[in-house]
């Protein structure tokens, strides 16, 4: 009987054993790992190698130029070696490791007749009018002339002449080393139309260290899908005087054409509005000399943030609002000049402050005081506000004056105000800025969901950096083959794409649990189903240690 | 006659202020209060003199975030409504007309104050409600409330932790949302919330060390509640003395309330920030002065250009050939700068050359511009409730199932389970 039982309980043990066994296998193996995997954030996967990839990413911009000679140009020998091609390769070094390739892709050709009896024409502008097809010229492409030593297409010493167009007109040469010395001026002429450091290190001031760059390069407008331009006319003394401005036809006669021609670089809208009763924050002093008033340059500073308030730029679209006033001065303190640090009264009578807008003052002629009573009626001078204002404009988005080589000419502008080499240099210029940005904020992303453990990324964050990397890769491409309307249209994808995933509302992170809440939570769940476990497991394993032992004891 | 702001009374009120002040483009100052309740007057009255005082510096609304947990000006309990004083004897009624608030009353969440900074947040955010900074904006960010070690008390029913603030801070940096950031709390224990700060160009001032409380300033017998506190008291008056030209640098902030005047002895961190403090100028943050440049240059334009106008039309007349509606009303909406009278007589020629056209042109005419991303009617009122995070189970659910697993276990008695224990 006992025998029976002890074999039982023998049983019983192996069994008991076993079932121990068996628990802590099932709680190890599946428990701790299914616990693990549904604690976890979900993390949709993202291309870390590519991002990191993208930072070392090498940009090439490429600049086709067809360079045409006619008969006359070069010496025959040399006319017989055409049509070939010549590559100009520079790198503009920007910060210690990032350098950018410029490179300048030079056809040569022959003139065919037309274009010799264009430029057999007596002046340049009859040249152009002839050779005129602007819808032929890719975006970024130039073309320039070569014309003979003497003709007299151009003025005596001029040696170049930029055109308003993508085209450029350079003198020839009758020289053994003509294709090189020529080469070299064309080159100086592209770059004046293209591509310059200045340009580049503008686009880029934002992601250099400060110091590197004056405040000149900081100046321009950051790239973004649209903008809104807001015209206002600031009447502080509506019973003196009694203002009108026709701005919807300045704006359709002066303003839409401009912006039509930057319509390439984003979406512009454009309002006005009167504000009466709208002063300075500044007291202007009274210059006896010139019986008038004036605002010192220190204190122009000071003027905008009160003015600001009354704008109502904040119930503005969530594009950039560049605010342009018409300051039309009281009748106390009329007339009103802006002195620059000389003490010399401004030509303009106006300041910009960049990436905000510009302020013109605009004196009303003392002679209509004369014959009405108050309120006389002013009307203001479109002409002269718009030309302060679109030159305002051309600063701010940084299209600056440009580093014309020497004996040069430089055309006449045309009359939408933006040379089409201009918005040229700006789609470079954003192009590269675009990249900038849409680079630093993915890699940024991958720095955080590192640095910080509880941001969840969703699919379709995962989606938008994926179409942020391909973009970016496409648009390197497209720049590297010289096709700047569509690598610009790729950057502005690639930054939208970035800013859409960095800036997703479901990225902010989960509440924070610090360590000893977690213990707090975990331990009431875990303790009791762990503490049986782990002492059987301690049981079984001295018990079977003490039965090895006795068994070494036996032998 | 100092109540310190440790108790444990259930009330959070949470003031908070964001300011913006960059060197060049705007200042960004977020305030914030994130106290409720009447009692914590003084948590809305520090908030809106940081306010007030920094709108006199010349700071627009534009570049304030006001949020304000609760309603002091409105409050039934206020014997003087639509006013909020800061000093005793009412001498100063900091609530004025034109006050802003941006996120009011259970707006003001740990949530919403960290989509603000991250700038996460969600499409249909006014303007007004957002952080709209960028790399060369200095910010200013005032926060107020009741504390403890390590975390700030949300509308008495969450809290912030110093290691959430701190990492919202390096997702702004990472960003480049900020040039410089300053950043103010007056709280009990308020040094623990800048320990954990690691992103550069960040300073941090604080009212009180770990382990003190900060206390109040006066209460006033009138309105029956203490009206400031302290340390926001003597700042207040170091900043009454600064105005948007002047000089003062840091080191003259740091040395504000000493421990005589406030009880507590104040903090502040200044290793994270990349310039020497005395270098730096108070305006730098609490006011903005802007880059200017003289216009040197003009361009000339020809005198008698033609309007662009004329497009407009014979592309009315062009849709009115093509019979097509949507052409017309995306025609309405980019007419910016015609004037009325020449849309109208545009219309009724294309009107009149048209006999059947009519009714279809009038039915076109009066359809109501389109907004772009409107919510859906449906979803605006029966918003889907949010996925609520998974939380813990709270302590009584845990000691419910301690006691059924202890219970389980001596029912079938322990001592069957031999090899377990």
């Amino acid at each position: 009987m006992a025998a029976a039982g002890a074999a039982a309980t023998d049983l019983e043990v192996v069994r008991g054993k076993r079932a121990a066994l068996f628990f802590a296998a099932v709680a190890i193996l599946l428990g701790l790992p299914l616990w693990w995997k549904t604690t976890e954030t979900y993390r949709a996967p993202l291309p870390y190698s590519q991002i990191s990839g993208l930072n070392a990413l090498q940009l090439r911009l490429m600049v086709p130029v067809t360079v045409v000679f006619t008969r006359d140009s070069v010496p025959l020998d040399d006319q017989e070696k055409l049509p070939f091609t010549v590559v100009h390769e520079r790198e503009i070094p920007l910060k210690y490791k990032m350098k950018i390739k410029c490179r300048f892709q030079k056809a040569y050709r022959r003139a065919s007749d037309h274009e010799e009896d264009a430029l057999s024409l007596s002046s340049v502008h009859e040249a152009e009018a002839m050779l005129a097809e602007p819808e032929k010229q890719a975006e970024g492409s130039l073309t320039v002339y070569v014309i003979s030593e003497h003709s007299s297409l151009l003025p005596q010493d001029t040696m170049s002449y930029i055109g308003p167009e993508r085209t450029a007109v350079v003198r020839g040469l009758m020289h053994r080393e003509a294709f090189n010395i020529i080469g070299r001026r064309i080159i100086q002429v592209a770059q004046a139309m293209s591509l310059t450091e200045d340009v580049l290190a503008a686009a880029l001031a934002d992601h250099l260290p400060e110091d590197k760059w004056s405040s000149d390069k900081r100046r321009p407008l950051k790239s973004s899908l649209g903008y809104e331009i807001t015209f206002s006319l600031l009447n502080p003394d509506p019973k003196s005087h009694d203002v009108h401005w026709d701005i919807e036809g300045a704006v359709q006669r002066y303003v839409k054409p401009f912006l039509n021609a930057l319509s390439a670089a984003g979406n512009f809208s454009v309002d006005s509005q009167i504000l009466y009763y709208a002063m300075l924050g500044v007291n202007p002093r009274f210059d006896p000399a010139s019986s008038s008033y004036y605002l010192a340059m220190h204190s122009l500073p000071h003027v905008i943030n009160p003015v600001e308030s009354r704008l109502g730029s904040s119930a503005a679209s969530l594009y950039p609002v560049l605010n342009f006033l018409l300051y039309v001065p009281e009748l106390a303190h009329s007339p009103l000049y802006i002195q620059d640090k000389d003490g010399a009264p401004v030509a303009a009578n106006a300041f910009h402050s960049p990436r905000w807008g510009g302020i013109m003052i605009y004196n009303v002629d003392p002679k209509i005081y004369n014959a009405s009573n108050l309120p006389v009626r002013v009307e203001v001078n479109m002409v002269q506000v718009m030309e302060v204002f679109l030159a305002q404009l051309r600063l701010l988005f940084g299209i600056a004056q440009p580093q014309v080589p020497p004996k040069c000419l430089l055309s006449r502008p045309k009359s939408e105000g933006l040379m089409t080499w201009e918005l040229d240099q700006l789609l470079w210029a954003r192009s590269v800025e675009n990249l900038a940005t849409a680079t630093t904020t993915l890699t940024s992303l991958a720095q955080l969901l590192g640095k910080i453990s509880n941001i969840v990324i969703k699919d379709d964050v995962a989606s938008e950096v994926y179409r942020a990397v391909a973009a970016v890769q496409k648009a390197a491409e497209e720049l590297a083959l010289g096709h700047l309307s569509s690598a610009f249209v790729a950057s502005q994808e690639a930054v939208t794409s970035s800013e859409r995933a960095f800036f997703d509302p479901s990225l902010l992170h989960l509440l924070y649990f610090p360590d000893d809440q977690k213990f707090a939570i975990y331990i009431p769940l875990f303790l009791p189903m762990a503490v049986p476990i782990l002492l059987s497991l301690v049981k079984i394993f001295l018990e079977t240690h003490k039965s090895w032992k006795k068994s070494e004891k036996k032998d | 006659m100092a109540a310190p702001c440790s108790l444990s009374l259930p009330v959070v009120a949470l003031a908070a202020l964001a300011l913006l002040s960059p060197r060049s483009s705007a200042a960004g100052h977020i305030e914030v209060c994130t106290s409720r309740f009447w009692f914590n007057y003084r948590h809305v009255a520090n908030t809106l003199s940081v306010y007030r005082s920094v709108k006199r510096l010349g700071i627009p609304d534009s570049h304030i975030v006001l949020m304000l947990a609760d309603d002091m000006a409105c409050n039934a309990r206020n014997p003087k409504p639509a006013t909020v004083f800061s000093h005793k004897n009412m001498e100063l009624n900091v609530y004025g007309d034109d006050v802003e608030v941006d996120y009011r009353s259970y707006e003001v969440t740990v949530e919403n104050f960290l989509r603000v900074l991250t700038g996460r947040v969600p499409p249909s955010t006014p303007r007004s409600k957002r952080l709209l900074s960028d790399d060369r904006s200095n910010i200013l960010i005032y926060m107020t409330g009741h504390g403890g070690n390590g975390f700030l008390k949300f509308q008495d029913s969450e809290e912030i932790t110093n290691i959430e603030l701190a990492d919202a801070f390096e997702q702004m940096w990472q960003k480049r949302r900020y040039n410089e950031l300053l950043f103010i709390i007056d709280t009990c224990q308020g040094a623990s919330m800048y320990e954990r700060f690691y992103s550069p160009n960040i300073m941090a001032l604080a009212s009180s060390q770990v382990g003190e409380d900060s206390l109040s300033h006066q209460p006033d017998p009138a309105i029956g509640v203490h009206l400031m506190d302290r340390y926001t008291f003597y700042v207040l008056e170091f900043l009454e003395e600064i105005n948007p030209a002047s000089q003062t640098n840091m080191n003259d902030l740091f040395q504000v309330c000493p421990k005589s005047l406030c009880v507590s002895t104040p903090g502040h961190r200044t290793d994270l920030f990349q310039r020497d403090p005395k270098h730096v100028l108070i305006t730098d943050f609490f006011g903005s002065v802007r880059k200017v440049e003289i216009t040197a240059e003009t361009i000339s334009l020809q005198r008698d250009l033609p309007a662009v106008e004329s497009r407009y039309s014979s592309q009315l007349l062009q849709a009115h050939d093509r019979q097509s509606s949507q052409f017309i009303i995306s025609l309405q909406q980019q007419l910016h700068h015609s004037t009325g009278d020449n849309w109208l007589k545009l219309l009724h020629k294309a009107k009149s050359e048209g006999g059947d056209m009519e009714d279809r042109m009038e039915e076109e005419f009066t359809e109501p511009l389109q907004y772009a991303e409107q919510l859906p009617v449906a979803q605006i009122i029966h918003q889907k409730p949010k996925p609520k995070d998974w939380h813990p189970p709270g302590g009584f659910i845990l000691g419910l199932w301690a006691l059924i697993i202890m219970v389980f276990f001596k029912t079938y008695g322990i001592k069957h389970m031999k090899f377990i224990f």
